[in-house]
Parts: C-alpha cells; structure tokens; sequence
C-alpha cells in the first residue's frame, strides 16, 4: 500500500524527524492561506500523487508570492498527471502539499529496508542524494553505507552516528540526524513497513538537516494491526480494476497486452503469462484466483478480466490442488449466463474433479476452446485471439 | 530414502481442529502420513480424527514423541506457533500459512538462530504447498496423486507451478523422491540452497528440479552453490518473464526491486553456473527427462 508525501511528512513529525514546516491544502484558497502561516519568501506547491518523479512531470512549483502559490495550486489540482511510473492514464491530484522552500547547500539519501538477504532491516545511506539509489549501487557501490539492524535490538545511536559522520555531517548535526534515523527505524517497525525511504535528505546553507521527501511501502500482511495505516489508503489513486479485485479478495495486477488470464496459484500464473510471450502474445492482467475458490469467486475473477477493454482474447488456466475444476467450471458457466462474451475463451482444467468440470463446460454449450496443457492452451488463445 | 520426511516420521498439525487443518490433516492421513496428534490451546483433552488434541506443543511432543510439525494456524498467530514448535524440541516444521507479516517472520528467523545447530529447527514455508515423499508421507496441501515415487528432487517456491512439474515427469515416467515447497513470502525458512544440500547428500536424488520466480536473492545463492558443491544435475525455471519491475505478482515476495531479481537476470545467472534452465514452463518434464536420459 502506497500513502501520500502529505501523509508520510505527518508521521515524520510525529516521530520527531526534522522536515520543512508544510501542510496539505485541498483547493487554491486553503493553499494560499497556509503559505501565510508558514511564513518565508518561497515556498514550494507539490502535487500529491502516489508516484514519484512528479517534479520532472511538472507536479512541483516553486513559488515566491502568494499569488503564484495560489496560482500553482488552482493549475495542479483536480488535473491527471503523467509521469515515467503512472502508466498513460497518469493519476488525479486532488491535494497539494505547501511547504517552505529550502537553500540547499547538500543532497543526501537515506533509506530503510527489510532486506531479504540478512533477513534483517539495512539502513542505506549515500553522500549522493536526489539520484536513483540503484544506478548508484551500480555504479559506486563504495558509495553507499550500511547498517544492519538486529530486530531484538533495534538501531542503536552509535549506528545513527557512524551513518552521520560517513556521511560527512559536522559534529553540530548529530543530534538531528539521530533524531532522524532512530525516527525513521522506529516508524518502520511500529507502523509495519518495509521500506521508508527519505530522498533527498538535505542539509540547508544554515547548517540543519531536513528531510524533503519520504516514501512508505507497508506490508500488506501486517495491515490487519495497522488500523491508522489502512486509513490512509487513497481509491482514487488506484487502478480501478486492482481495487475492484482486491475488494474481492483477488490477487490482480493490471498490465499492458490483450490476452485475459485466470489462474490459480502465483507461480503457475506468472508461468502461464511467459508462456503466452513466447507464443506470441501478451497478458492484459495478473490474476490469481486463490485456493479453494468458490464458484462465485470464480464468477467475480472472470468478469473482473473481462471488464478490461483491452482484452481480446481470454484463458483459463487452473491446476486444481485445493480448488475443484467442477466449482470453477460452475463459475465460467454462470459468469457466462451473465455477460455477453465478445472474445474467445480458451480454458485448460488439470488436477481435482477435472472431469466433472469438463463435463459442465461441454454441457453449458458456450463456445469454450479446450486445451489440455499449458503449451495448447497458450498456444490457442494467441491463436484464437482476434 | 528421502529428504525431511518418510512413512516413520511422527507428525502433529497444529491449528488441528480449524477448518483447513482440518481438513488437510485428514487428506494427510489418507495418503498415509504418520499424523500422531494436534495442538489447538483450549481445546486440549479432545480427539479429532481420531488422534489426541493438546493445549501446547510441548505437551504433544512429550506425550507422543513427534519430531515434525505442520502449522496451519492463521497468519496474525503463526509465526508464534513456529516458535512454539522450535521451542518444544520440533526437528522440521512446514508452514503452510498464508499472511504472515514479515516483521513477524523476521522474529522467527533470529528466534531459530538462538538454538544450537544441532537442535535448531527445520523451518520450510509460510506461504506454501508443503513436503511429499511420495508414497511415504505429504506434510501439506498438494494433490498427492499427482507425485510418482522415483529419483527427482524437486524445490519450488510456488505450489501450484510445483504441481505442473510433478505431473509434467510423471507423464515421463519420471518420479520423485521428495518435493519441497519454500513458499512465496520474501523471508522464508529454509531457502533453495538449503535444500539443495539436502538433495545432494541424499543417496536416492539422482537430479533435481528447482521452481524459482522473480525477487530476492534466493536463486543466485543456490546457483553458488551448484556450482562449487553440486555434483548431481539441477534443471530450474524461473517464473515471471513478463512481470513488470517493482509489481507485486501474488506472492508478498515476488517482486523485483533490485539489481539481478528479474527472471531474465536469475536465468542468466543459473545457467552461468552449470543449471541447465528451462525456457518454457510447459518443457518441465521433457528437460527433466533429457538430462536424465543423457
């Protein structure tokens, strides 16, 4: 779950990391007024969007009086913006963020991470801030500090300075930079996230440190004890159809080509969509039906695929350990009663009641293009699509 | 022989009296696993399929001498039953729970590495399919027909693609000696290597067959391990070709966010090390069957 830079500064001040006084304004008038609270010759209008890179998509104005605040904020809100991570559709801005601008003299990065290789939080810091952390792994690895996190322990303040003093601050910054990083580790674990991410960290021209953007990955396992968490969801930054599926409890991920997919099972779904590439084809979506779906369920995931227009063809591929091919079988036929379908379908059964469910498919009469492995099936539908 | 689990291994379920332990517990019985009881707390005293209820792990494990354990309590508490497990003597657990917050998995790890490794517990899951032996015992959720018993092992992350690949070689032939599921979360017990090492001293593994997908670093570490320690043959496929950088696929762990976590880079990777890697998901048993016809 992604949250907003409005929604992420609040909890950075909450935990007492130093970041530019700022607040969030909803129309032109509300920005305007709070530039006169913040005070200072310029200030900076940020388009809150989940995405990053809105600067380079025109989503961030700097602003030296309060008709260009004013101006800036009537301009971006309400409007969609497209930046190289929104996909064509862009996403709405329906909320700026207004903050004091700040004389940067340094750019720093700092981040937090569960890192899958120690099984433990890293602590990622760099000199090289505002830049793509990864190219910089890349490119100069020496570049980049880190600090492992024992989780029975937490980050200790010695770990806080020796990441201060590698990244070059004066002794007069450390108190705000421990501040900052036991802030960060500590919104980590208590809120379940498994990414915070401040960049850049900056060090203004008299001398503090600040932080000028965050970002926050929560784990959507944990969300379950994360009430104030979940709160902060935004719908309207959603993909429709991810939102719908998730609704039902389905695993969907929306993508770029023509072709449909119902599968059960993650790995046997990101198969089945390699295996529709080297036939030819591309997949329109990700979507994985889960174990033991109901024939309702089943329902609900196949209109959800077939809601996307740019579906040209469909395929239904199930493996069915603990799901049943007659309950999905039940559930094509009665999505079928239901919708008009304009494609072809082709549909692979293969595990439990494979035959009861075949039986159901012959016997409903729909068009339905059969196929018994997963080379057939792939193979069919690229062929089949129109 | 086998690897983790034979006809003797004395298995409790914990989260026996649920709906899906249940239900599994009886499928495991069936196939003719040695299921000697279960834990649910509070309903300590009863009996479920015909097999005692206790309240603790170490109650059970006193009173019927199980050296396995699987869990299917719901994810906010299983990563506390795991532990209960390591504590109350358990040699190897599989977790089939779906949902564990990863924080939460992260305690269990470190809480594993306070015990000495000779009684550190075997950790295998969340978030997948289980262990066959086939025609000896199934700790899990897999359609158990579908394994014929033979020479292959097999470790995936991914259970159902896990399932393509047992009756891809079964179709062939081809059997197997056991089949392990590693589970989809991002931390996770026992990773590919570890396996891989167990395949390898295991006398009856002729080649194995290793299911990974896209994200973490799991993959590259067993290609490592391939290559300085293996002698037997590996055949991989990695799943997610077409999954698109920094989207969640299913899995809480697949996704690719660094450097040398996409499908493409972790094939490379196999393949540099001796792995003999698999295009397409649908040549499984046909790849399987040459290397070993070779």
């Amino acid at each position: 779950m992604d949250i907003h830079e409005y929604q992420a500064k609040h909890l950075l001040a909450k935990a007492g990391v130093p970041i530019p006084n700022g607040g969030v304004a909803h129309s032109a008038d509300e920005a305007a007024y709070l530039q006169h609270e913040i005070a200072g010759d310029r200030w900076v209008v940020k388009a809150q969007i989940h995405s990053g890179a809105r600067g380079k998509a025109g989503g961030v104005k700097l602003c030296s009086s309060d008709q260009e605040v004013r101006d800036a904020a009537a301009e971006l809100l309400g409007k969609r913006l497209v930046t190289n991570q929104t996909g064509s559709q862009g996403k709405v801005c329906n909320a700026v963020y207004v903050e004091a601008a700040s004389d940067i003299e340094r750019e720093l990065y700092v981040a937090m991470v569960l890192d899958r290789a120690s099984e433990q939080v890293v602590v990622v810091a760099s000199r090289e801030g505002g830049v793509e952390i990864e190219e910089l792994a890349e490119e100069k690895p020496e570049a980049i500090l880190r600090e492992h996190v024992d989780p029975a322990i937490g980050l200790l303040d010695f770990q806080s300075r020796e990441l201060a003093f590698g990244l070059g601050l004066e002794p007069g910054q450390m108190a705000d930079a421990v501040k900052t990083f036991r802030g960060l580790y500590r919104l980590l674990r208590d809120h379940d996230a498994t990414m915070v991410e401040v960049n850049p960290l900056v060090v203004t021209k008299d001398g503090r440190l600040l932080s000028l953007d965050a970002k926050f990955g929560f784990d959507d396992n944990a969300l379950f004890r994360q009430p104030k968490i979940s709160e902060l969801r935004d719908r309207a930054q959603e993909d429709p159809r991810e939102t719908a599926a998730q609704d039902q409890g389905l695993s969907y991920v929306g993508l770029e080509g023509d072709i449909g997919c119902m599968i059960n099972g993650a790995g046997l779904a990101m198969a089945t969509m390699d295996m529709i590439k080297h036939a030819g084809g591309a997949p329109a979506n990700f979507l994985d039906i889960g174990g033991g779906a109901s024939p309702e369920r089943v329902a609900n995931a196949f209109r959800l695929v077939l809601s996307d227009d740019n579906v040209r063809a469909m395929l239904v591929n199930i493996y069915a350990g603990i799901n049943r091919c007659d309950w999905v079988a039940q559930g094509i036929v009665q999505a079928l009663g239901e919708i008009e379908l304009n494609v072809p379908l082709v549909v692979r059964l293969s595990g439990t009641n494979v035959e009861q469910g075949k039986k159901i498919l012959v016997d409903s009469g729909y068009p339905i293009i059969t196929a018994d492995t997963l080379a057939e099936a792939a193979e069919r539908v690229v062929s089949a699509r129109a | 022989m086998a690897i983790l689990i034979d006809e003797t291994t004395p298995v409790l379920v914990q989260g026996i009296t649920g709906r899906i332990g249940s239900f599994h517990a009886q499928e495991m019985i069936d196939y003719g696993t040695n299921v000697v009881g279960g834990v649910t707390p509070g309903k300590g005293g009863a009996e479920h399929h015909g097999r005692p209820v206790f309240n603790t792990m170490k109650e059970a494990v006193q009173a019927t001498g199980a050296t396995a354990s699987i869990v299917f309590v719901p994810g906010p508490y299983a990563a506390d039953s795991v532990c209960e497990a390591a504590d109350a003597g358990i040699e190897y657990c599989v977790a089939i729970t779906d949902g564990i917050p990863a924080q939460d998995m992260m305690r269990v790890k470190r809480y594993l590495r306070l015990f000495p490794e000779e009684r550190r517990m075997c950790l295998t899951g969340p978030n997948c399919a289980g262990t066959i032996s086939p025609g000896k015992a199934m700790m899990g959720i897999m359609p158990g027909h579908i394994y014929m018993e033979g020479k292959v092992g097999v470790v995936a992350r991914s259970g159902t693609l896990g399932y393509e690949a047992a009756s891809q070689m079964k179709e062939r032939g081809i059997g197997i000696s056991t089949a392990v599921g590693i589970g989809g979360d991002p931390i996770n017990g026992c990773s590919f290597r570890r396996v891989l090492e167990f395949f390898e001293a295991d006398a009856e593994t002729e080649a194995v067959m290793m299911i990974g997908e896209i994200g973490g670093p799991q993959e590259a570490e067993a290609a490592e391990f391939v290559r300085d320690h293996m002698s037997k043959p590996v055949v991989a496929f990695i799943a997610g070709l077409t999954a698109p950088k920094g989207r969640r696929m299913g899995h809480a762990g697949a996704i690719v966010s660094g450097a040398g976590e996409s499908a493409q880079e972790k094939a490379e990777i196999l393949r540099a090390a001796g792995v003999t890697v698999v295009e397409r998901p649908s040549e499984l048993g046909a790849v399987m069957a040459a290397v070993l016809g070779s």
